[in-house]
């Protein structure tokens, strides 16, 4: 069920992004999709990957500062007024989100989108409740 | 204890040897050496007007810079012919300062060391691996020649090269490491970062002997917490002798000094008067009976108090506080006085735990800037971007109720800064350069 999320702590500075890539590359992992969080000084590398555990353990041997986070993953009709409608169904249930992106192609022609709340347990209750369907790890590997 | 007749003497009793040893020093001092002869000469003292320890206020200062300018072999109050080994400071501050040993001195430094080593409880039956760099430092040998005397087993690895560091543990079953606590926590870091076959499971590792920098309380609750040792202060200046002048005992709660070879005082850094026992000041030092090289008030830069309570351990030796700064660390920002190991305290009360950090002043519009950067470990890391940036606010307001000072802080990756078995350089000081 649960699909975990790699974050990585990086300076907002030219080749440390790069540095990252390369260690991913060296060590064949696949990246599904990714965002960068930054500020000015820095930033935080969030992506799902083919193979979360030994990625984590790549960028930690090269001494990177990493943490697994769970998110939930959800299918969306991509049609107008349907991202809105799952939004306001999180906040009428006073589910905070922290943050949210995207898949950058579809899934079954649904849209793919990733959210982290604040309690991911109550949310994926939630969410169930309301009809969406959470994509497992699996699924999200399959493509 | 090493050497209870001496280190559980009675205070009357060793006032007196100190006494008679201060008075030998001195005329040693003057007798051979031209530059202690002119000194006293100068400020009219010479070493028959000795009556009491107090009368040693009248002798003049020996200055770092004194030592750095009788380089080499002008401070030697015996011929080459008698020494048998010289040492340098690390001039991380400086050019070097040369001192030599007799092998009576040899001898001193090596009881010192033992002493201190059985203080912390280490016996014949235990493996030391000396990860002091072995050379002109005094680490390496001082250690090694203190092991040996104490009938320990030495490991003369030296330092630096952290995986064999680490295999010797496990291979060695080493019992006790000896190194600078900056070095003891990159061992720490090699062993919670590498998935290799490398852990310290079952490892014989119980006492730790840190010392050659100043380091806080809160580091040494890390160190024992990672690396499952009870960590040991020990102290020492090359100039003096070397580690071993002070040690802490059990009770973790003060450095003893060697008192029946070297004699304490605790001025005012800026004018230099004595103070009163228990008053923060900077410690000096003079040798008691050392030959090759006798030091005669000796400014250390080290800030520091001295108290006399009997101590649990039964020794009767003054007890000094762990070094809490030093007067030529001491930055100067915005006309306020910081010590590097009040930052220390700040970032480790705030569970940024691993003190990897560096300061770096600057002066912009003539204005002086404080920046520190913090390595993120994974403790601290979040992947909310507002976890971080409080994370950083909260260091800033911590350091700004502690110490008056509106710091930068950039939180930087792992391994940034640069580690070193020797002396990490914590502060940056960009304003001497422009």
């Amino acid at each position: 069920m649960e699909v975990t999320q790699l974050s990585v702590f990086l300076e907002n500075k030219p080749g440390h992004l790069e540095h990252i890539l390369e260690i991913l590359a060296d060590a064949k992992i696949n990246i599904l999709t990714l965002t960068i969080a930054e500020t000015s000084d820095f930033g935080v590398l969030r992506m799902l990957v083919s193979d979360t555990n030994r990625a984590a353990k790549a960028l930690r041997d090269h001494r990177f500062t990493c943490s697994q986070t769970e998110v939930l993953v959800i299918g969306l009709e991509d049609r107008p007024g349907v991202l809105h409608q799952a939004v306001r169904s999180f906040s009428r249930r006073g589910l905070n989100i922290e943050y949210m992106y995207t898949f950058t192609e579809k899934r079954d022609d649904l849209a793919i989108m990733i959210f982290r709340f604040e309690d991911p347990a109550q949310a994926r209750a939630a969410l169930a409740a309301e009809g969406y369907r959470t994509l497992t790890y699996e699924e999200i590997l399959k493509g | 204890m090493f050497n209870p007749r001496f280190e559980a003497m009675d205070p009357q009793e060793r006032r007196a040897l100190q006494l008679e040893r201060l008075r030998w020093s001195l005329r040693h001092a003057y007798d051979n050496v031209p530059f202690y002869r002119e000194s006293f000469d100068k400020a009219g003292f010479h070493p028959r007007h000795l009556r009491e320890p107090a009368d040693l206020q009248k002798v003049p200062f020996l200055t770092k810079q004194d030592m750095r300018q009788a380089y080499p072999y002008q401070l030697f109050a015996v011929g080459l012919d008698q020494v048998v080994r010289i040492h340098c400071s690390s001039g991380t501050t400086g050019s070097a300062t040369l001192a030599g040993y007799t092998r009576r001195d040899i001898e001193v430094f090596s009881e010192v060391v033992a002493r201190s080593l059985a203080s912390y409880g280490v016996t014949e039956s235990d493996i030391v691996q000396i990860a002091y760099g072995y050379g002109l430092f005094t680490g390496g040998l001082g250690l090694h020649y203190g092991v040996e005397k104490l009938g320990a087993l030495a490991v003369p690895i030296s330092g630096g090269n952290t995986d064999r560091q680490l295999r010797l543990i496990r291979d060695l079953k080493t019992s006790v490491l000896a190194c600078t606590p900056s070095y003891a926590l990159n061992i720490a870091d090699r062993l919670g970062n590498r998935t290799q076959d490398i852990d310290l499971n079952g490892s014989q590792l119980r006492i730790g002997v840190f010392g050659a920098e100043p380091w806080s309380e809160q580091m040494r609750t890390e160190i024992e917490k990672r690396l499952g040792v009870s960590a040991y202060d020990i102290y020492g200046l090359s100039e003096v002798i070397g580690p071993g002048v002070a040690a802490e005992c059990s009770s973790k709660s003060g450095l003893h000094v060697q008192e029946d070879h070297f004699y304490v005082e605790i001025v005012d850094p800026e004018t230099g008067a004595v103070l009163p026992e228990g008053e923060p000041g900077e410690i000096v030092y003079t040798s008691l009976t050392k030959e090759a090289c006798p030091i005669i008030r000796y400014r250390s830069h080290d800030i520091s108090r001295l108290h006399r309570e009997p101590c649990p351990c039964g020794r009767t030796l003054v007890r000094m506080d762990k070094v809490f700064g030093r007067s030529d660390d001491m930055m100067i920002i915005r006309g306020v006085n910081v010590y590097p190991s009040q930052i220390e305290a700040v970032l480790m009360d705030m569970e940024c735990t691993e003190p990897h950090y560096q300061i770096i002043l600057d002066r912009r519009d003539a204005l002086d800037s404080i920046e520190i950067l913090v390595e993120v470990n994974d403790k601290v890391f979040s992947d909310e971007l507002k976890v971080l940036q409080s994370l950083g606010r909260k260091i800033h307001d911590r350091i700004k109720s502690v110490l008056s000072i509106s710091a930068k802080i950039t939180l930087v990756e792992p391994q940034t800064i640069a580690r070193s078995p020797g002396k990490a350089q914590r502060v940056i000081d960009k304003r001497k350069i422009n």
